[in-house]
């Protein structure tokens, strides 16, 4: 039996809080992603994390690595290539990735493919189905809210972005005045799903012209809710403070996504990041593209909508493809961003 | 101390970006407030007046975001996610002495890693009232380098905000 090809990449990411290494074969399986993160290690409230620090990703990047390499049982010789997150990030962090990755790249002789945070985001989505073309992507992540047109392969325009918060740090913050321990999107999800909407937040930009997004002026909103109820010594329903808040976001979301499907006629949408894992806007997003049958709705699984290195192997794997590569001079960029669609 | 009262988050911005005019590299800002009082608005307004046309978003999650495109780098750190570990691991000090503006939100997470002097500026909302934008902006300069501009930054607000409402308290110790 003719053994299919295996194009097997190494891929590295240490953007933010995950130190993560995964072996990703022909650019859709997953043969090993590990992620070592400390949300769960450390004890902490309404703020939120991390040791962001380089020093506990130096810490963790070779036993990642070494775990990775083991679990997807292959050497070095069977890669070809090794892809890496250099930006948006901290820059601290990145170069942890960057410089492992080019360690490899270097001992080994291996091409070392730059990849865009955001683009692996996207790519999340790939191990969910084949990501047709052109296609519309909303990324929606603790530090970015944005519509990303892919109007071919490796080709990336933002189309709309958040102008001040992004919708996760609006879950986080709002749950830190709630009492609601980081990260809270998943309780205030569930604490949604049992209220109602009856605070009537406001909807930022939704009836405006472009594609952006603003959450800064619903967390004032409800935060001066909630200190005015305080004041007063009432009790506020914490349940339909929620699902006021959570409704608020998924019509903006929603809203601003369904324009730019009607505008943009794309064969796919694309729903990636990390609170695209949130049961509301998932529930919300399959209703709505029910107005849209031309138009394929593809979702980054659960669990790959955090960061990981998984995603970062599958957009790492379409770049090699289409002959991107970086040499040993490859440097972090913490302010990289996706050209804006002219 | 220097106690200035904004009538509204356009008028906050102004006077931030009227302060943008006096920064010089190295110059570190420390901005403290409640959530949601107008910390990243009123950076908005300095990196207006240091000539970034570039778009400012929270930092929160990414903890600096850099911007090049004016006169000189702006430095945006919200070290609001540091609460339980510090800053003493991130190397922030090499923002602080480089060749731009650092400005600083939550500052109070990081106290064992900020610079010896710096300009603190406090955002207040002097009202209960819900949904009222005027805000007290309080300006307190540690080190003589940031006194002196303080003191340029009241000549200054003299001549373009004439009807300004400010007052200067002597400083707490």
């Amino acid at each position: 039996m003719k053994k299919e090809k295996r194009d097997l990449i190494l891929a590295f990411e240490s953007s933010c809080d995950e130190t993560s290494v995964a072996v990703i074969e022909n650019g859709k399986r997953i043969l090993a992603n590990v992620v070592a993160t400390q949300i769960n290690s450390q004890k902490r409230f309404g703020g939120v994390v991390p040791e962001v620090a380089s020093r506990h990703h130096i810490e963790q990047i070779t036993i990642c690595l070494a775990d990775a390499m083991q679990r997807a049982q292959i050497t070095y010789d069977d890669l070809s290539a090794v892809a890496v997150t250099y930006g948006p990030g901290l820059v601290g962090a990145l170069l942890v990735g960057v410089t492992a990755a080019k360690a490899v790249a270097f001992a080994h002789h291996l091409p070392l493919i730059p990849v865009n945070h955001m683009a692996g985001h996207i790519y999340a989505a790939r191990f969910a189905g084949e990501i047709k073309f052109p296609a519309l992507a909303l990324l929606v992540s603790g530090g970015h809210t944005e519509l990303v047109y892919l109007p071919k392969v490796n080709c990336y325009q933002i189309i709309g972005e958040t102008r001040d918060d992004a919708a996760g740090e609006a879950y986080d913050k709002v749950g830190r005045v709630m009492g609601i321990p980081y990260p809270a999107g998943k309780q205030i999800d569930e604490l949604a799903h049992q209220g109602k909407d009856t605070f009537n937040f406001p909807r930022a930009m939704l009836n405006e012209e472009n594609f952006d997004f603003s959450f800064s002026g619903l967390k004032s909103a409800f935060i001066n809710t909630v200190h005015h109820a305080e004041q007063l010594h009432q009790e506020l329903d914490q349940a339909d403070l929620a699902a006021s808040f959570q409704q608020s976001v998924i019509e903006v979301l929603i809203g601003k996504t369904a324009k730019a499907l009607k505008k943009y006629f794309v064969k796919q949408l694309i729903l990636a990041g990390g609170v695209a894992a949130n049961t509301g806007l998932r529930t919300a997003f399959t209703q709505t593209m029910q107005q849209f049958p031309q138009v394929d709705f593809l979702q980054a699984p659960l669990n790959l909508c955090g960061d990981n290195a998984a995603m970062i192997g599958a957009a790492g794997y379409v770049a090699w493809k289409g002959g991107q590569r970086a040499d040993l001079n490859l440097n972090a960029v913490p302010s990289l961003e996706f050209d804006w669609i002219k | 101390m220097l106690k200035i009262l904004t009538k509204d988050f356009a008028e906050t911005q102004r006077i931030a970006q009227l302060l943008a005019r006096l920064l010089q590299p190295n110059d570190v800002i420390l901005l403290k407030g409640d959530l949601g009082v107008g910390k990243t608005t009123f950076t908005k307004g300095l990196a207006r007046g240091l000539g970034i046309n570039h778009r400012i978003k929270s930092p929160t999650f990414d903890i600096v975001n850099e911007y090049h495109q004016g006169r000189m780098p702006l430095y945006h750190l919200d070290v609001y996610r540091l609460e339980e570990t510090g800053g003493s691991d991130l190397g922030l000090e090499e923002y602080f002495n480089g060749r731009g503006v650092s400005v600083i939100e939550w500052p109070q997470f990081i106290l064992d890693d900020l610079p010896a002097t710096f300009l603190l500026i406090k955002i207040l909302r002097p009202t209960t009232v819900i949904d009222d934008s005027r805000r007290e902006i309080d300006l307190l300069a540690v080190g003589n380098h940031y006194r002196q501009q303080q003191t340029k930054f009241i000549n200054l607000l003299k001549k373009e905000f004439p009807t300004l409402t400010y007052s200067l308290v002597t400083d707490p110790n």
